[in-house]
This record gives C-alpha cells, sequence and structure tokens, in this order.
C-alpha cells in the first residue's frame, strides 16, 4: 500500500541486558522460552504490519501480550531492538532526538490509560500544554484550547483540577489534549479500560462520532474483544508479542486463524458482528423473495426481515445492484450454528 | 523440639540473650578501669600504651580486650585533622590576583577556593541584611572602602520595620489570604516592639540566603541523582550518614575549611540541608507516574521542558515537604551556628542560656519560633498556590499588591521621616526599634522562674535526686559494665536474626568502628541516654497517639501540635527545661523526651490512620470490643508504620541528646563541645559525629529491616 502512514517491518522488542546479541544469534527465530531463561523477556516479537491513512488498526491481547510494547515502539517511547518503522515514510529510528520531537509536536497524539493529566494544570491548562510547548503563544492556545473543551463537551469545567473530575471526564480531557495539536496519528493506549461498563459504552459512542468527524489514523489498544469487534476496522491479536492474526472483524470472526484466536471469537454474538455482505451467497436470479437488503446492514438489524421469508432475499449494494443472495437458514446457521464446542 | 519449631525466632533471641549475659558475667570489670577513658593526646601518663600508624602516635589506657578494644582507629581524627591542614596550607599552592592588594600572591588552591566561597558567601548575606538594616558592606563590595568613606550617602539605607512588616503582611495575603497576613503582620510587630528586630533581620537574612541556596543544590543533585544510576549510588551513603549525622558534629571541620562567622554558618547549613532535599526530591521524581512523563513525550517536550514542566510539578508534593525540611533545618542551624560565630538570634539565645537568663533567652526562642512558623506557613502557601490565569482583571487588580506595598513603602518612609523629628532621644522608633528599647518580658520571665525555684525547689529537687541516683546512675553504671566484645555480639546477633548475614554484617561493622574509636565508653553514655529518653518517649507518644486517634477532632489537633512543635529549632527545647530543672542530666533528658515524642506520638497516629477502615468494619461486624479491636486488628497493622515512628524518634533523640552537651553532659556531644574550641578539632568532630550517626544508622539499619520484612509478611507494599 503507497498510503500507508504507519508501517511496521519486521520489530522486534526485547528487554535485558544482551538482548541485541541475543537476537543476532537467533537471525529472526525468537522463542521467547530460551530467551527467558537468559534473563530477556520478548515484549514484541516479528510485527510486520501497515496502517492505511484514515483506518482504526485495534490491536488487541491480554496482558502482557506485548500490546502496550508495540505501541511504544511506533511512538518511539522505548527504541525497538530491531526491525524499521515509518511513519509516512519516514524512517522513525533514524530520527535524531529533535526530529523526533518535531513529530510528536506535529503528527502524534496519544492517549493513556490512566489519563496521565498533569494534576497542578487545570483542564483547559492541560489541554492547551502540548500547544505551549511548541510554543504558541498563551492566548493563542488557549483559544484552540477552548474548542477541543468544547469538542469532547467539558464546556464549563475548563477551569476545573483533573482531580475534581470523573474518570470518564478526566479521560475527555486526555482525548482533548492528544488531539489538540491536531495529529494525523493517534495512538489510544486502552484509553477505556479504567472506566466503569456504562461510561465505557458512553466513551466509545463518542470516540466513534469524533473519528466520523476527524479521520484520523488511528492505533487502538485494548484488552476488550468487545470493543475492538465494535471500533476496528482491522483486528491485531497478540500473544507472547506475536501477532496471531491481523484482519477485519469479520474475518477473524467467521475464520480464526489460530487457537487462541478462536478462544475469542467463540463467545462472540455473531449477528452483532457481520454484515450481510460476509455471509452471503452467489447471485441467483431465481426464487428470489420480493424484499432486498443492503450488503453492508449488520445481520442483527435484518435477521428478522430475512427470517419471516421462505425464500432467498437478494443483497445489493450501493448502486440498487444485486450482488448476492442470502437464505433465512444461511441466517440461522451463521447465528447459531458452526461453533465447535 | 516442637517449640523451637514454633518459634525459631524467639528461640533465636533468647539464645543471644544467654550468650550476651554469660559475656557479660565471665568478663570481669578491670581494676584500672575508670570511666574517663579518652584519648589522651595532651596528656602523658606512664600507665598508657601507645602505637604509631601512619606516623601518627595514639596514646590510650590498655585494658583486656575483651573488655574494651584498643582504640585502632585513634590516628583516624589526627589523620584527617592534619590532612584538612595539609590541603587547607599547602597542596597546590598556585599564584592568584589578590584585587585588595593589587598584587599576585601564591595561595593553596582550596584555601583559595574556600577564600572566595567566602567571599561570595558573605556578599549575599551582608546584601540581603543591609536591605533590611541598612549598610555600606554591599557598597564597599562594588566600588571600595575609599569611595564610601569620601562619600557619606553611599550606603543602603534600610528598610524601616514598618515597611517589612506591611510587606510581610502583604505577601502573606498573595500567597494565602487574610489570615496569614494577619499572622505575618503581627509576627513582625511583635518582633519590632519587643526590641529583637535587628538579630531577627539578621536571622532571617542569614536564612533568606542559606535556604534558597540549599533548596538550588538539592533540587539539583536530587535531578542529577534521578537522572543518573552512577550519581544516585555515589550520593547514597553520604546521604545515609548525613541522615543521622549531629548537626553539631559537621559544624567543627566546616569551620576548619571556612572559619568562623555567618558565611560558615551558611555552608553548614547547606550541608546538613541538602541531604533531606536530595533524598525527597529524588522520591517525588520516582513517584511520578511513567504514564504522565510518556505523556509529557508524546506532547513533544525536550528533556528540560519535560523536567521544568512536567516532572518537577508532578512531584511537586514530595519537593515541597523537602523545602519545607530546609527552612526547619536552616532554623535549627541558625541557632547552632551561633557556636561558630553566626549573628542573630541564636547568637542572643546562646549567650542568654550561658548567662542563665532564661528570661531573654525565651524571648529570643520565640521569636526565631515566630519566624520560623511563619515562613513555614509562608512556603507551603507558596507551594499550594495556584496561577489563575483567566479572569479579565483591571489594571488594579492585577496589580494590587504591587500597589499596595508601593503605598507601604511610602507610608513607612515618611512616618520614618516624622518620627527621626518626633523622638527626641536619638532613638526613631518608626525606623528601628533598638535592642534595648523594645518592651522586654525578660525580667517578668525571670521572676516566674525565681517562683518556679522557690515554690517548687523543695520538690523538683527531690525529684531530680531520685531520678539521678535511682534510675539514671544505674542504668548508666549498667550500659558501662557491658564487655565491648558482649555489646558487639549483641548487636551482631540481633542484626542476624532480623536480617540475616547482610545485616549482621553492616551492623557489626558500624560497631566496631565505634569500638575501635577512641570513645566507646562516651558513645555507650550517649546510647544510654537516647535509650532512656526513646523509651519515655514512645511510652507516652504511643499512649497519647493511642487516645488521640479515637476521635476526628483530636487526632487533627494533635497532629497540628505536632507541626508546630516540629517547627521549633531543637535548641529551644533545652529553654524551659533548664528553667524547672537547672544544669543537670535530668534537664537534657526532659528535653530529649519532649523533643523525641513529636515523631512518636505523629507515627502513631498515622500508623492507626493507616489501618483499611474496611477491616474496621470487618472487625466490628465480628463484634469485637473496641479495645480487642485496637489490640488484636489496629496495632498488629500499625505497627511496621510505628516501628518507623521509632526510627524517626531514635534520630531525634540522639539530636537532642548531642546538642543536650551544651547543658554539660559526659557522652559524645561533650566532646564535639570541646573539638569546637579545639584548634585541632576538626578530624575529631567529624570522627565523633560519625560515631553518633553509626549509632543512628545501627538502629535505622535494625528497624528498617525488620519493618520490611514485616510488612512484607502483612502483605502491606
Amino acid at each position: 500500500m503507497s498510503d500507508a502512514v504507519i508501517k511496521c517491518d519486521s520489530v522486534y522488542k526485547i528487554f535485558g541486558t544482551n538482548a541485541k546479541k541475543m537476537l543476532q544469534e537467533s537471525n529472526g527465530n525468537v522463542d521467547a522460552k530460551t530467551f527467558q531463561k537468559n534473563g530477556c523477556i520478548v515484549g514484541v516479537n516479528n510485527a510486520s504490519f501497515e496502517v492505511s491513512k484514515g483506518e482504526m488498526l485495534v490491536v488487541m491481547g491480554l496482558s502482557g501480550s506485548g500490546k502496550s510494547t508495540l505501541l511504544r515502539c511506533i511512538s518511539r517511547l522505548t527504541d525497538a531492538t530491531d526491525g524499521k518503522i515509518y511513519i509516512e515514510g519516514q524512517d522513525l529510528l533514524s530520527l535524531n532526538n529533535k526530529e523526533l520531537i518535531e513529530l510528536r509536536r506535529n503528527k502524534m497524539g496519544m492517549v493513556f490509560q490512566s489519563f496521565a493529566l498533569l494534576p497542578h494544570k487545570t483542564v483547559l491548562e492541560n489541554i492547551a500544554f502540548p500547544l505551549q510547548i511548541k510554543g504558541i503563544e498563551t492566548e493563542e492556545s488557549i483559544n484552540k484550547a477552548m474548542d477541543m473543551v468544547k469538542l469532547v463537551g467539558l464546556d464549563g469545567r475548563e477551569n476545573y483540577f483533573p482531580r475534581e473530575l470523573s474518570g470518564g471526564q478526566q479521560q475527555r480531557v486526555g482525548i482533548a489534549r492528544s488531539l489538540a495539536v491536531e495529529p494525523d496519528i493517534w495512538f489510544l493506549d486502552e484509553p477505556f479500560s479504567a472506566l466503569d461498563p456504562l461510561i465505557r459504552k458512553e466513551m466509545q459512542d463518542e470516540f466513534l462520532r469524533l473519528q466520523e468527524k476527524l479521520k484520523k489514523t488511528i492505533m487502538f489498544i485494548t484488552h476488550d474483544f468487545d470493543e475492538a469487534l465494535k471500533l476496528a476496522d482491522r483486528i491485531a491479536i497478540m500473544k507472547d508479542g506475536i501477532i496471531e492474526q491481523l484482519d477485519t472483524p469479520a474475518k477473524i470472526v467467521l475464520n480464526p486463524a489460530t487457537e487462541y484466536v478462536e478462544k475469542f471469537t467463540a463467545e462472540v454474538p455473531r449477528e452483532k458482528v457481520l454484515i450481510i455482505e460476509d455471509v452471503m451467497d452467489k447471485p441467483t436470479t431465481n426464487n428470489l423473495s420480493d424484499i432486498k437488503v443492503s450488503k453492508d446492514e449488520i445481520i442483527e438489524n435484518v435477521a428478522e426481515k430475512i427470517l419471516s421469508q421462505q425464500k432467498s432475499v437478494a443483497v445489493i449494494d450501493e448502486n440498487n445492484k444485486i450482488i448476492g443472495t442470502v437464505n433465512p437458514s444461511r441466517i440461522i446457521h451463521t447465528v447459531f450454528g458452526g461453533r465447535k464446542k | 523440639m516442637e517449640l523451637i519449631k514454633k518459634y525459631p525466632k524467639l528461640f533465636q533471641w533468647l539464645f543471644l540473650l544467654v550468650v550476651f549475659f554469660a559475656l557479660c558475667f565471665a568478663i570481669d570489670v578491670p581494676e584500672t578501669y575508670k570511666f574517663i577513658r579518652g584519648q589522651a593526646e595532651f596528656v602523658k601518663d606512664p600507665n598508657q600504651s601507645t602505637y604509631i600508624l601512619f606516623g601518627k602516635e595514639v596514646r590510650y589506657y590498655a585494658f583486656d580486650n575483651f573488655w574494651r578494644l584498643p582504640p585502632l582507629l585513634g590516628w583516624l581524627p589526627i589523620w584527617i585533622n592534619d590532612g584538612l591542614f595539609f590541603l587547607l596550607n599547602e597542596w597546590m599552592p598556585m599564584e592568584f590576583w589578590d584585587s585588595a592588594t593589587q598584587e599576585y600572591k601564591t595561595r593553596p588552591l582550596v584555601l583559595q577556593i574556600s577564600r572566595n566561597i567566602t567571599a561570595f558567601m558573605t556578599f549575599l548575606i551582608e546584601f540581603i541584611r543591609e536591605i533590611l538594616l541598612g549598610g555600606v558592606e554591599t557598597i564597599v563590595a562594588f566600588t571600595s572602602w575609599d569611595f564610601v568613606s569620601s562619600y557619606s550617602w553611599a550606603k543602603l539605607p534600610g528598610l524601616p520595620w514598618t515597611i517589612v512588616a506591611a510587606g510581610a503582611a502583604i505577601l502573606g495575603y498573595k500567597l494565602s489570604g487574610k489570615g496569614l497576613a494577619i499572622f505575618a503582620g503581627l509576627v513582625m510587630v511583635y518582633i519590632s516592639v519587643f526590641g529583637q528586630w535587628k538579630p531577627s533581620m539578621q536571622t532571617l537574612s542569614f536564612i533568606l540566603v542559606a535556604a534558597p541556596l540549599s533548596f538550588a543544590f538539592g533540587l539539583s543533585l536530587g535531578i542529577m541523582a534521578y537522572k543518573s544510576k552512577r550519581v544516585e549510588k555515589a550520593l547514597y551513603p553520604i546521604l545515609l550518614v548525613m541522615q543521622t549525622m549531629p548537626q553539631y558534629a559537621v559544624l567543627v571541620p566546616a569551620m576548619v575549611l571556612f572559619g568562623i562567622g555567618d558565611h560558615a554558618a551558611v555552608i553548614i547549613t547547606m550541608v546538613v540541608a541538602i541531604p533531606p532535599m536530595i533524598l525527597l526530591t529524588l522520591l517525588g521524581l520516582r513517584g511520578v507516574s511513567p504514564e504522565v512523563i510518556e505523556a509529557g513525550k508524546m506532547s513533544g517536550c525536550s528533556n528540560w521542558q519535560l523536567m521544568t514542566q512536567v516532572l518537577i510539578p508532578t512531584a511537586r508534593r514530595d519537593i515541597l515537604i523537602g523545602v519545607n525540611q530546609v527552612i526547619m533545618v536552616c532554623f535549627s542551624m541558625a541557632v547552632i551556628s551561633a557556636f561558630i560565630g553566626a549573628k542573630g538570634l541564636g547568637w542572643n539565645l546562646l549567650l542568654a542560656l550561658n548567662q542563665l537568663n532564661i528570661g531573654l533567652a525565651l524571648e529570643a526562642g520565640l521569636c526565631i519560633s515566630l519566624i520560623a512558623i511563619l515562613l513555614d506557613k509562608m512556603s507551603l502557601a507558596w507551594a499550594n498556590k495556584q496561577t489563575d490565569y483567566f479572569g479579565n482583571l483591571t489594571f488594579f487588580q492585577r496589580y494590587k499588591n504591587t500597589i499596595f506595598f508601593g503605598g507601604a513603602l511610602l507610608i513607612g518612609v515618611i512616618l520614618a521621616f516624622i518620627g527621626s523629628f518626633f523622638f527626641k532621644e536619638g532613638f526613631n522608633y518608626f525606623y528601628e526599634v533598638p535592642h534595648n528599647k523594645g518592651i522586654s518580658t525578660a525580667d517578668f520571665w525571670n521572676k516566674g522562674v525565681d517562683w518556679i525555684w522557690d515554690t517548687f525547689f523543695q520538690t523538683l529537687k527531690i525529684f531530680n535526686t531520685w531520678l539521678i541516683t535511682e534510675v539514671l546512675q544505674p542504668m548508666r553504671a549498667l550500659y558501662l559494665r557491658m564487655p565491648a566484645v558482649a555489646t558487639l555480639v549483641l548487636v551482631v546477633g540481633a542484626g542476624y536474626i532480623i536480617g540475616g548475614i547482610r545485616s549482621a554484617f553492616t551492623v557489626g561493622c558500624l560497631a566496631l568502628f565505634i569500638a575501635l574509636s577512641p570513645w566507646w565508653d562516651r558513645a555507650l553514655v550517649t546510647t544510654y541516654m537516647a535509650t532512656f529518653g526513646v523509651i519515655a518517649s514512645c511510652i507516652i507518644g504511643s499512649v497519647v497517639g493511642t487516645l488521640c486517634q479515637q476521635n476526628e477532632y483530636t487526632t487533627k489537633f494533635m497532629l497540628a501540635v505536632c507541626d508546630i512543635f516540629q517547627t521549633f529549632p531543637s535548641f529551644v527545647y533545652l529553654i524551659p527545661v533548664m528553667m524547672l530543672f537547672g544544669v543537670t542530666d535530668t534537664s537534657v533528658l526532659i528535653a530529649v523526651i519532649v523533643y523525641a515524642t513529636i515523631p512518636a506520638t505523629r507515627y502513631t497516629i498515622e500508623g492507626l490512620r493507616s489501618v483499611p477502615p474496611a477491616l474496621h468494619d470487618a472487625a466490628t461486624m465480628s463484634g469485637v470490643t473496641k479495645i480487642q479491636r485496637l489490640f488484636k486488628i489496629e496495632f498488629p497493622l500499625a505497627f511496621p508504620h510505628m516501628m518507623l515512628g521509632l526510627n524517626q524518634t531514635i534520630v531525634f533523640a540522639l539530636f537532642m541528646v548531642i546538642i543536650g552537651a551544651f547543658i554539660g553532659t559526659e557522652d559524645l556531644g561533650q566532646y564535639i563541645l570541646k573539638a569546637l574550641s579545639d584548634k585541632a578539632g576538626g578530624g575529631k568532630g567529624l570522627v565523633l559525629g560519625i560515631c553518633v550517626a553509626f549509632i543512628g544508622l545501627i538502629f535505622d539499619n535494625l528497624i528498617r529491616t525488620w519493618v520490611e520484612k514485616r510488612k512484607k509478611h502483612l502483605g502491606i507494599n
């Protein structure tokens, strides 16, 4: 892909004093256990992928799977042990400190799990912080920050201190701060994990609304598979530093690549994840029902309509062209059948 | 055997005690043994043994090696002292330009450096002092004496006290509001009206130099230690020793290097105040969550921005405690450094105590405590202050403090001008109330002391005699009766049981250093006094703390009392006890007890408070009574924290015991005091200080190790 904003090429991150040497000796075949015996911990193991412009890649994994480490390699909060990382074609690892700071000031924004707000600054000052660091004058930065406050819906609380806000509100500040410099690339490290379930859902919806508007290139880290399904354009599932599978939510749910991935997908309500296009058959002209469904509909929304029909239903694309059919039994099979116990 | 398996530690302790007492009884007191057994380099006595090491002759009274070890480190103080002299007077002579005589002079490097530092410090102190009090030194520093003597206007006029008082009140208002403003104003007026203006301003100028310098150095060193493991490792042992080193002991070597006077006092204060600042800076920076640091980096901070705008503000709380500590140490030192000629309230206090004029001492002590409390409150308010930069303020609102100060300046000058006509006898009370012309309460207090003596003399004397003959003397005798070997076995054994081989080795080495120094007996006496003080303080502190903790209001009240008491410079505690008990050991011990009870109480309260409320509820639901809850749940859980309080209690007690030498004790402190007036005392003072520090460190090591194990055992992080 030519428009890849983030590109990783066999990235390794191994913690330990003689990590570099051991990595060279292993010729790229990194086995976590042998490394561990020698006092090295494998964080990221041979990660290669691309994120294109405006795409949201969600990296999903349990704690210790290396997902946060991967993110920190790409934001260069830690230096990758080996491999190449390109940000908009620029070799990230070859940047010197000054260039890196420049890149962060203009291109990157990051949201943290524990919010990481500066306790001594008000909401407004926190949001204006990256702007002031850049050297933008106080008045301008405050105005800009005020816009951000409105964007995340915190108007009226701009002079509060972080400690006076609830978790959800604090994370809104975190989000506003990361967006203040209008970055192209947006990193979110488990932004909603520390929130209550209800607030989390609200924030996810809010986040989707924002993304609809802003169209950033996003890397989103989570340990919550449902959250990944809900938000992602593509999901990368990580285990022990290795990306087990990287695909669209539907394809992951339908064809889990490894047993590990399957464990997550087993419990997923497919009707909520899959769209008609994922399950439709080839178009036929005979024996069709009267109604038609769009290929982008989520199964849950049209299941009742389809199931009430005796015959197959035509699937149309945005130009009203029939591109496939879907049979009621197909829907039943997708939702209820085909799961291994 | 079952029992041994069940309580292995208990049996280890029992075994250790059995060995200890066996050694005590097996080794007899030598017939020639007398208490006084210092290094006797001036007295030649045929009974003395000698040895020569590194060219230093050490004379000492020899005993059986089991009873007292020979002072194999006796050469160390002499050697350090000679080293200091060599550095100062002979090492690396170089040519330096002397601006006073307009020619090159050959001087040793260290001497030149110390001269330069001295000059710089003196300039700083004089500059601030002359802003407050007036004088010519600052202008002399920029021009020359000739210039000043030929132009009579060439001097700083000094601020009238009215302006300083108004300034303090405005500053207080700006920092925190009306309350602090009123307090600041009252303190300044009090100082002036009671005729303590000049010494107070001298002390203040000393602190205004010492505190910011200590803060700056401590902060930078703390940052360096945070950035580099190597710096931290190099600093750590020094910090550890300095934490338990009595402030007195630093006076002596510093006096050798920098002479006497205010500048030397500032340098010593810095030496004492910087270590806690470093530790707290380090603690604060370490405590900043990694995500906040990452957030700073992702915002595009350069290293400098990250430090100044993210790390330091986020670690503010601990750094502020550091600032607070620095100020407290400065006040403490402001008094102690009067011993090496620092001017101000401390000097007056010392003088008054020397003349046994309790009233005068009390006045000076009160003044210094008031200023200490004021600065303490101001620094806290400054730290908690938030900048509010939104508000559309009018010109007046924005600059009202400056305007008010300008007004006060004007009024003050006019008042002083009017005053110069109004007061006939040559003293302008609107400018400065002279020392002997203020209202003095000294007579009142002295009469009070006399009254107490007249009325309670018999009672106090009976108590005093009883305490000395029935408790203190026997206790001291017991401590001195311990053979050195038995003591060492006890210390090493305790180290082994509590912390294993490592701990045993550490405390063993520390104890051995003291045993091999020429002052083992003195160290025993110091320990005995500290032990007595600590035991009494712990009993009082834990009882008071526990009682107060039962109620929220009393808890708050008690913590506030502790705060205020802690603000008093340590020396001030000697005044009231001398009032009551005169110049005796009892006075020192009571001062020790009062002083050391502060941390004991505070940590008891904090420890009990730290017990999670969920456990309270769980206990209540299991139907325990209040007493049961206290003994079965709260005490066991709060105990580790309370033990840390014990640690502080010991350090406080040791400090006070050493300071008590001023009243007259026979321990290490007395020798430190002697070293002050000894030309070759630098090395002695330092080694004596290290001995005291090591006593503290032995207990510190044992308690800390125990607490850590216990916390792990209880699952408290």
